[in-house]
């Protein structure tokens, strides 16, 4: 038994060893002058591409970093968004929120799949989830939508959001920015809400429940540090403002804020 | 083990006087001192004018050594990568007929290669990784060898990434085998090239996130306001909204600009004062070679004009102009008499006018001419966006060259037309010598070869037209063109803008040229010197459309990427027309490897022949190509970060 083994053994190094000897013939046979390549052959494997053109970039943007001043307790505000890529597929990070006086509001995170639109020029398609956190109950959104640069040079982001419940919400967002100079830029901006249901734990009424806009003059001191100051006027409106007057807090706002746009 | 390696040439001909390439350093520099220059090159001129031979190779083999190098062009100390040391790297001189063999080590912790531009070599040879061979890898020495078959201004670069932009660029000389039939009692290379501190992989990324990154020039509330103090309100609006109803933008002139890039004459920043001697009364041979990355230059030298003779290595009837405009990629050579004991500048314009590359012409060192002031920004147009009205008003009546390139049109019947159009000079079908202007020594009259004579010659790689070529002449009956072209062009991710109408616009210099009350070169102008050598009408017609989407910073052709594309298949020794029709608004310098592109510019047996053909935002350009020799070519846009980012094609001749 043992000794059958090892003759099959035996065989087998025979075989390999043949084998080798012939592939090391064949491929020494191969290695004189360079033969003329036939362009009607395949690129070897081994080689690269003449060109990358679909590698992946990273890219952090923060639209809104900055201390809003309304009456006694400034608020800390942030808006960004980020994606990781390819020139067709890219996935989406976008978040916001307020924090004033240790709580958290207004909190509300989104990862979405994003691709360029057929036949449009400048507007990508995205979806994927939303998730509300902070301060208040969190929720969990379905969410698809558009994004990209409308005629005449305006940011425009329309999103739709939907979960259990029935419940569906749209988010309309536009910006445009006005350069004043080759460094000075006056960045009027605006963001709604809408909500089809009322969820009275978040404080949010039905149909349009707030609106945050302001405008902002920002100097460029490089493409991607820009402090700035600006201006913003929030409110709620309906239902969710008699949400917030009941909680004691005020229907609408404006305020002065100092800030920074950076990106990378 | 360099034979023939730097030799500083100061070789005396009967008439030709190579060299004495001189270069002052970091005069009157204010911090701008290139530290390239190595001890054996530099020679003490006394005072504070430092003078340099620039470094010149010469013989038939060439040991290259690509290596780091720190170099300091603004100021600031960074790393650039280098050609035996020096950015850009040495002159080569090559002589035709020679087998050049050109042994090029990496010393770079990456891949590396050199490609030979505008130069016809086999196919392996070419230096594309990826195309013609996996690369140089880090450490290794790969030899090219080389049989010359050409004379002419050419320069090489590194084909790798974005080792162009960081240094790996040189020029390339090639002596003709017969006399040189241009006059001329000294010769500069004029190596325009754009420097950028920043890493090009995030000038690259820059890009692609904010496209206008490096635009310091848009229209702003403040424009606004001084336009509509000179257009009047109304126009001011309605034009502010054409172009805001596209999301496009008239100031994108070139992607990258002055906001980063300092632009470099044979390696000096305007500061240090690249000079050029000459004794009052000699005629002085300047082979400008645009080595940019992304730059196109507006070339003159105030108060001299300068005579083309050259374009891309071949000559060409000499024409006399004020200014030309120099496409990345592109060389022209002109002569200059300058006749006074005086200095003149050589003064360089990127299209995007802020910044310049600067050098000097004097009897002495240590002179200087007044710099030019810039040229006012130029505006793009509605000709520009392929309103083909409007571009043909702007036309002049005399532009035949708005008829090249019509499918089904052959030859015989252009030349017709060519020929009835009172502007263009008079060709004649039989008799291709041309009395040549002054200073033209008489040529031959090239022997014409029949078609059928030629098919069994056999398919081999046609020679450079010369003194001494023939012509093949095509007498088999005429057949239809077969036309190739890609599907209906639709805007979307890929491409911003359709040309709604392009036509050739071959006898305009270009946006910022016109009116400007100075003679400027048009391809037009350029008259081969010598006839085509293959005469024969073209079997197919190949239709590519130059795609972009600035906003996205996605560059191709037809709407697509290299990687989303097939190689474009030639037959080995087929004559086809390629026709450009540039669905964008930028200009693209065209680069075909391999093989000569002859521009179909209304010049019948005469077209110049090319190797980089730049087609003007919204124009229809065509150029006829014999695929002589058989490879997988690079077929690219040579503006560093379009090829990058896809406007690249494989053309395989097999």
């Amino acid at each position: 038994m043992s000794a059958r083994l090892f003759s099959n053994f035996r065989r087998t190094f025979c075989l390999m060893a043949l084998s080798t000897l012939f592939w090391t013939l064949a491929t020494h046979a191969q290695t004189p002058p360079q033969p003329t390549p036939d362009a009607s052959q395949p690129v070897p494997l081994n080689w690269p591409p003449p060109v990358h053109d679909n590698e992946v970039f990273e890219y952090l943007n923060f639209n809104q970093l900055e201390g809003r001043i309304t009456g006694p307790q400034p608020t800390f505000r942030w808006d960004g968004e980020g994606w990781i890529g390819t020139n067709k597929n890219k996935l989406w990070l976008k978040s916001e929120g307020d924090v004033s006086n240790g709580t958290m509001s207004d909190g509300d995170h989104e990862a979405l799949y994003d691709r360029p639109i057929p036949h449009l020029r400048y507007f990508d398609w995205q979806a994927g989830v939303r998730a509300d956190l902070d301060s208040g109950p969190k929720r969990t959104w379905g969410a698809i939508g558009i994004q990209g640069l409308a005629p005449y040079f305006f940011e425009f982001a329309p999103t739709f959001y939907f979960r259990d419940g029935g419940h569906v919400a749209g988010r309309l967002e536009g910006s445009y920015n006005l350069y004043v100079t080759q460094r000075l830029v006056l960045q009027p901006q605006i963001e709604m809400n809408f909500y089809n249901k009322p969820d009275p734990a978040r404080g949010i009424g039905t149909g349009l429940s707030d609106l945050d806009s302001g405008i902002r003059l920002g100097y460029q001191i490089s493409r991607k540090f820009a402090p700035y100051i600006g201006f913003t006027y929030s409110s709620s409106f309906g239902e969710t403002a008699a949400f917030a007057r009941r909680a004691g807090q005020p229907a609408y706002s404006s305020s002065l804020v100092f800030g920074v746009w950076i990106w990378r | 083990m360099m034979p023939g390696k730097n030799r500083a040439a100061n070789r005396q001909t009967s008439r030709i006087n190579h060299g004495r390439r001189r270069f002052v350093q970091g005069i009157a520099a204010a911090g701008v001192v290139a530290t390239l220059s190595r001890p054996t090159f530099s020679e003490s001129l006394g005072g504070e004018t430092l003078g340099a031979e620039q470094a010149v190779l010469t013989g038939d083999r060439f040991d290259l050594v690509i290596d780091s190098l720190a170099v300091n062009f603004t100021g600031r100390r960074v790393m650039a990568t280098a050609v035996n040391g020096s950015v850009p790297g040495p002159i080569l001189r090559w002589r035709e007929g020679d087998t050049v063999t050109l042994a090029v080590t990496n010393r770079l912790p990456v891949p590396t290669s050199i490609h030979w531009h505008g130069i016809r070599c086999p196919a392996e040879m070419d230096g594309v990784p990826g195309l013609s061979f996996a690369g140089i890898a880090p450490n290794e020495t790969f030899v090219y060898r080389i049989p010359v078959q050409q004379n002419g201004t050419y320069w090489y670069h590194s084909h790798s990434r974005f080792q162009e932009q960081t240094g790996i660029v040189g020029a390339l000389i090639i002596e003709p085998r017969d006399k040189e039939p241009i006059e001329f009692d000294r010769e500069y290379v004029v190596l325009l090239t754009d420097w950028t501190d920043e890493n090009p992989d995030t000038v690259y990324a820059n890009l692609k996130k904010q496209s206008d990154y490096y635009d310091y020039s848009k229209r702003t509330a403040r424009t606004f306001f001084s336009d509509v103090k000179t257009r009047g309100l109304h126009a001011t609006i309605s034009d502010r909204l054409a172009w805001g109803r596209t999301n496009m933008s008239p100031t994108d002139l070139a992607d990258v600009t002055s906001a980063t890039y300092t632009y470099l004459l044979n390696d000096k920043p305007p500061g240090a004062n690249w000079t050029a001697l000459f004794e009052p009364g000699q005629r002085v041979r300047l082979r400008f070679i645009n080595g940019s990355s992304m730059t196109f230059f507006d070339v003159r030298i105030p108060g001299l004009p300068m005579t083309v003779v050259q374009a891309d290595g071949n000559a060409v009837q000499p024409v006399t102009v004020d200014e030309f405009r120099m496409g990345t990629a592109e060389t022209y050579d002109v002569i200059v008499q300058p006749p006074a004991d005086s200095a003149y500048t050589i003064f360089a314009q990127p299209l995007s006018r802020r910044g310049y590359a600067r050098g000097t012409l004097a009897p002495r060192m240590g002179m200087s001419a007044e710099i030019p002031p810039l040229d006012p920004l130029p505006m793009r147009t509605m000709a520009d966006m392929g309103m083909g009205a409007m571009a043909m008003k702007e036309m002049k009546k005399s532009d035949m060259a708005g008829m090249q390139g019509m499918p089904g049109m052959d030859m015989a019947q252009m030349n017709m037309k060519g020929t009835q159009n009172g502007s263009m000079p008079s060709m004649q079908m039989d008799t291709p010598a041309r009395s040549a202007n002054s200073g033209t020594p008489s040529m031959e009259m090239p022997r014409a070869v029949r078609i059928s004579d030629a098919e069994q010659i056999g398919i081999k790689p046609f020679p450079q037209p010369g003194p001494h070529t023939t012509r093949l002449v095509d007498d088999r009956p005429s057949s239809p063109i077969a036309v190739h072209r890609p599907p209906a062009m639709r805007v979307g991710p890929a491409s911003a803008m359709v040309a709604m109408d392009p036509t050739a616009r071959l006898n305009d210099p270009g946006d910022g040229l016109n009116q400007n009350g100075r003679r400027v070169l048009t391809y037009a102008d350029l008259r081969a010197r010598y006839p085509g050598v293959d005469g024969r009408a073209p079997s197919r017609e190949i239709e590519l459309h130059l795609s972009g989407n600035m906003e996205r910073y996605v560059w191709g052709f037809d709407g697509y990427r290299y990687s989303q594309a097939e190689p474009v298949h030639l037959k080995l020794g087929e004559r086809v027309r390629i026709v450009l029709i540039n669905d964008t608004m930028m200009e693209h310098p065209i680069h075909l490897h391999g093989v000569w592109g002859e521009l179909e510019n209304g010049h019948g047996e005469f077209l110049p022949y090319k190797h980089t053909i730049v087609v003007k935002p919204a124009e229809r350009v065509s150029y006829l190509v014999s695929a002589d020799t058989r490879g997988r070519w690079a077929y690219h846009c040579h503006l560093l970060y379009h090829m990058k980012s896809g406007m690249f094609r494989t053309v395989i001749v097999s």
